[in-house]
């Protein structure tokens, strides 16, 4: 009967399975990808700190990803001019608020915030989508408009490097009309790159986090084993 | 049991023996220990159901012991700082990043929140399965609800600390369900709130409730339970009195010393609960976006509501049923009829003592009634608690209200079919199984 | 355990085991929340090495700029303050600055990297208040005609001369603290760091 009661307790849990509503493509890199965060990391501070701030990050942090105090200082390194600074943005919340309509949001923890109820890690797969999914519309002020977040406020920053997609209206599907400075795949694997700097950028710590869990579990293990031991030693002469 | 009965320690001469001689003159040492651990007579045959007791007292340590370290670094300040962030929810993003270990700290007290709910509604089933509730802990039982009580309320003031988008705007729609009571309400909620808005002095007063006022209120409570507990003796699965059956030196037959038989055992219970606690912390701390809901990654903000509001899971069941209330009655309207449903469906647990009349205590003895009803009712519980956290449907409405008319039927319901089952002859002593 | 009687060998061993054990655990889990006492990435981001360009800075004149929440005093000293050093040696306290109050470079007669560069952290050493100028001598600015120019804590007396060397019989227990720091250049020091290999 115990047995039962504990099954019955979390049958409903499993009966539920969370099911989202918009396709995302799912993001294809790891923070566990030293150069690939690095390469994202380039891209991020050349591309979104021009408008969006990362500003619970300092550069310092940076040095975590293999880097050195002075590839950072030299290369990464544009709206500060101390190592410990936090990467704010460059431009002024009022006057960004004047072009765009809104301020751009703070990116640090975007990867977080951008996941969902049922799956925290849908933040990336958000981002992946998002930034590969502008299309040129005549009808917004900056000309473009994005699949998945209609009526967007923010232009496409890497069309250059995508080129210029369009809507085709029948097949609703998106279609590269112009080239841009990288081949598709090249452009994905950028992208991918920009986003997993992103979600690293989210929790810096990660990596560390879970493999301290590791060890964490492996102690509690062998903690367990004693004091079981030593339980079952007790309550032998119980009956 | 009760404290007082217990001889003096006597020294043994030496330097250790007259310390403790000279401190148990003075201090209750001896009565304590041995009235609450070494001679408090437990049932021999606890199950694994009566792990959670300690547990709820682990998990409450640990929630103050990581909340002192919290508001050494956290500020409630609602003002926005020099990167055009809300100085409190840069405060929590601070502690993740730059408080050395602030980020595990910070887990642990979120995981912590989550967990307090687990532990609880499973020690509180504990008590629906085997009659904990009934005579003669009646007031054990009401110190219990009171703590639950606190334990929402605690866990609905933190949760505005962070100042992200579901602190703000789950706040904002708890504190207006105070303004749906008649007369009062607009001006009580504005007193709530100190001002217009949830704003800055809400977070400055919820932020004295959570870490002062609530705290020492659960604490007061918790050592209540824990003695109204030890006066009459724990209950057991069998739902028999160990005291009606002791030996000639006044022991029950069936009881044994708490310490050390149960304080070995808890420990094995304690490693296993750090376990799972671990797991989700160190490598799912969001709890696939429950225990951390991802909106809050965003820092509030009073002019966008963000596309869909869902309490924390813990509170949804009650909020469920706040919603399925969708008709206007005695000229009131629907919003104050839902407020008192989600009240009356926490405070209903309380008069459980009252409500019972089957004539044994423990499900292990009671018939087939109990047994449909009980596990209709948790499923009911876990329904309501699903669909709080989706957005609103008409599918989702007509259930919540059919559960929560089953959630209240089976309390009102009670004093009837409480009798009406088939039971089996209790034994005269535990057994164990 | 009254009713056991007798001392039980593997019993013992267990509970000594696990209290060894969960012990270790217990003080593991002490380090997030010790650590959490140290100064965090914003402290020290705060209390980072600061850089001085002291090209325009004349001698006889002083600047003070703010390095871990503390003013560090620059002073430019003049041929005649540097004169009334060693005449002070029977005056002060610690002459020789034999207290561990500054690195080992700055341990001269001077108590400087360069003889009329005086770097010092305007701290009182007795309880922490900052002392004023008074480099002017004899009694113009309300000294004892004898003053031969220093500074002078407000709060409870203690005068120091220009090399931040404590007057005897005062409340101040020792010379002010030279800064770890070092010339990046001939006009700019980096405050707050000893010269990396030195």
């Amino acid at each position: 009967m115990k047995k039962y009661l504990i099954a019955l307790l979390f049958a409903p849990l499993m009966a539920f399975a969370s099911g989202g509503n918009v396709h995302l493509d799912k993001w294809p890199g790891s923070v566990g990808d030293k150069a690939a965060l690095q390469n994202g990391a380039k891209l991020f501070v050349n591309y979104c700190l021009n408008c969006h701030g990362a500003s619970y990050m300092r550069y310092k942090n940076l040095m975590d990803l293999g880097l050195t105090e002075t590839q950072v200082k030299d290369n990464l390194m544009f709206t500060s001019d101390k190592i410990g600074g936090l990467m704010a943005v460059a431009a002024r919340a009022d006057e960004q608020k004047l072009w765009f309509g809104a301020t751009p949001p703070d990116l640090t923890i975007i990867a977080r915030a951008r996941g969902e109820a049922g799956n925290a890690g849908a933040g990336a797969d958000w981002l992946y989508t998002y930034l590969r999914s502008f299309y040129r519309d005549a009808n917004r002020p900056t000309g473009w408009n994005n699949v998945i977040f209609e009526n967007v406020g923010m232009p496409h920053v890497l069309y250059g490097l995508q080129g210029q997609q369009v809507l085709n209206h029948e097949t609703h599907k998106l279609e590269l009309a112009v080239p841009g400075a990288m081949a598709p795949a090249e452009f994905d694997k950028a992208v991918s790159d920009l986003v997993g700097f992103m979600v690293w950028m989210g929790e810096p710590q990660q990596e560390f986090r879970r493999t301290l869990g590791f060890f964490v579990l492996a102690f509690l293990a062998v903690l367990f084993v004693v004091a079981y031991a030593l339980k079952k030693e007790y309550w032998k002469d119980i009956h | 049991m009760a404290a007082g009965n217990f001889e003096k320690y006597k020294s043994d001469g030496s330097l250790a023996g007259n310390a403790l001689e000279w401190l148990d003159a003075r201090f209750p040492a001896t009565s304590l220990w041995k009235g609450h651990l070494s001679e408090y007579y437990a049932p021999k045959n606890f199950n694994f159901w009566y792990f959670f007791g300690s547990l709820a007292l682990l998990v409450l340590v640990i929630q103050i012991v990581t909340g002192i370290f919290l508001v050494m670094h956290y500020k409630p300040d609602a003002a926005v700082n020099a990167n055009g962030v809300p100085v409190a929810f840069a405060s929590v993003e601070y502690i993740m990043r730059d408080v050395p270990g602030g980020w595990l700290i910070r887990y642990m007290h979120s995981t912590g929140a989550s967990a307090f709910f687990i532990v609880v509604y499973l020690h509180m089933f504990r008590g629906l399965l085997y009659g904990s509730y009934r005579k003669p802990r009646e007031l054990t039982w009401l110190f219990g609800v009171g703590i639950f009580l606190c334990l929402m309320g605690e866990a609905f003031f933190g949760y505005l600390l962070p100042w992200g988008q579901m602190s703000f705007w789950g706040a904002q729609v708890i504190v207006n369900l105070f303004s749906a009571i008649p007369i009062i309400g607009p001006d009580l909620s504005i007193i709530i709130r100190g001002d217009f808005v949830v704003g800055d002095a809400t977070l400055n007063r919820f932020f004295s409730f959570h870490v002062i006022a609530f705290p020492l209120v659960l604490i007061g409570l918790v050592a209540a339970h824990v003695l109204a507990l030890h006066e009459t003796g724990s209950n057991n699965p069998d739902g028999v009195e160990i005291k009606a059956n002791k030996d000639e030196n006044g022991i029950p037959r069936d009881g044994i010393p708490f310490h050390p038989y149960y304080t070995v055992k808890d420990i094995v219970g304690v490693i296993v609960f750090l376990m799972v606690f671990s797991a989700v912390m160190f490598w799912a701390p969001e709890g696939g976006g429950y225990f951390l809901e991802t909106p809050n990654f965003y820092p509030a903000d009073p002019l966008k509501t963000p596309p869909h509001i869902a309490p924390v899971w813990y509170f949804t069941p009650f909020y469920s049923i706040l919603r399925a209330v969708t008709y206007p009655l005695f000229g009131l309207d629907a919003k104050f009829w839902g407020v008192v449903a989600m009240g009356a469906s926490v405070v209903i647990f309380a008069f459980l003592p009252w409500l019972d009349r089957s004539p044994v205590k423990s499900i292990r003895y009671r018939g087939p009634i109990y047994k449909t009803l009980l596990t209709i009712f948790v499923i009911c519980f876990f329904i309501l608690g699903y669909l709080g956290t989706l957005s609103p449907s008409p599918m989702g409405e007509l259930i919540s209200q059919i559960c929560s008319v089953f959630y209240f039927a089976f309390f009102l319901g009670m004093p009837w079919w409480s009798r009406m089952d088939k039971f089996s002859p209790v034994p005269d002593r535990v057994t164990m199984k | 355990m009254s009713n056991q009687g007798k001392v039980d060998c593997g019993r013992r061993r267990l509970v000594v085991a696990t209290a060894a054990v969960g012990g270790a655990g217990a003080v593991a889990a002490l380090v997030p929340f010790v650590s959490s006492l140290l100064p965090s990435e914003r402290a020290k981001a705060a209390g980072a090495p600061v850089e001085v360009d002291i090209s325009k800075l004349e001698p006889g004149q002083m600047m003070t700029v703010e390095w871990r929440g503390k003013p560090v005093w620059i002073i430019n000293r003049t041929k005649d303050m540097l004169d009334t050093l060693p005449k002070l040696a029977d005056a002060v306290a610690d002459p020789k600055s034999e207290k561990n109050q500054q690195p080992a470079y700055a341990q001269n007669d001077t108590r400087s990297i360069k003889p009329e560069i005086m770097v010092v952290v305007g701290i009182c050493t007795h309880l922490g208040c900052s002392p004023s100028q008074k480099f002017k001598k004899g009694a113009e600015e309300g000294m004892p005609g004898d003053w031969l120019g220093g500074f002078l804590c407000p709060c409870h007396g203690s005068t120091f001369d220009f090399a931040g060397r404590v007057y005897k019989s005062k409340p101040a227990p020792t010379n002010l603290e030279v800064p770890p720091h070092y010339y990046m250049a001939d006009t700019r020091i980096l405050i707050g760091e000893d010269k990396k290999g030195a």
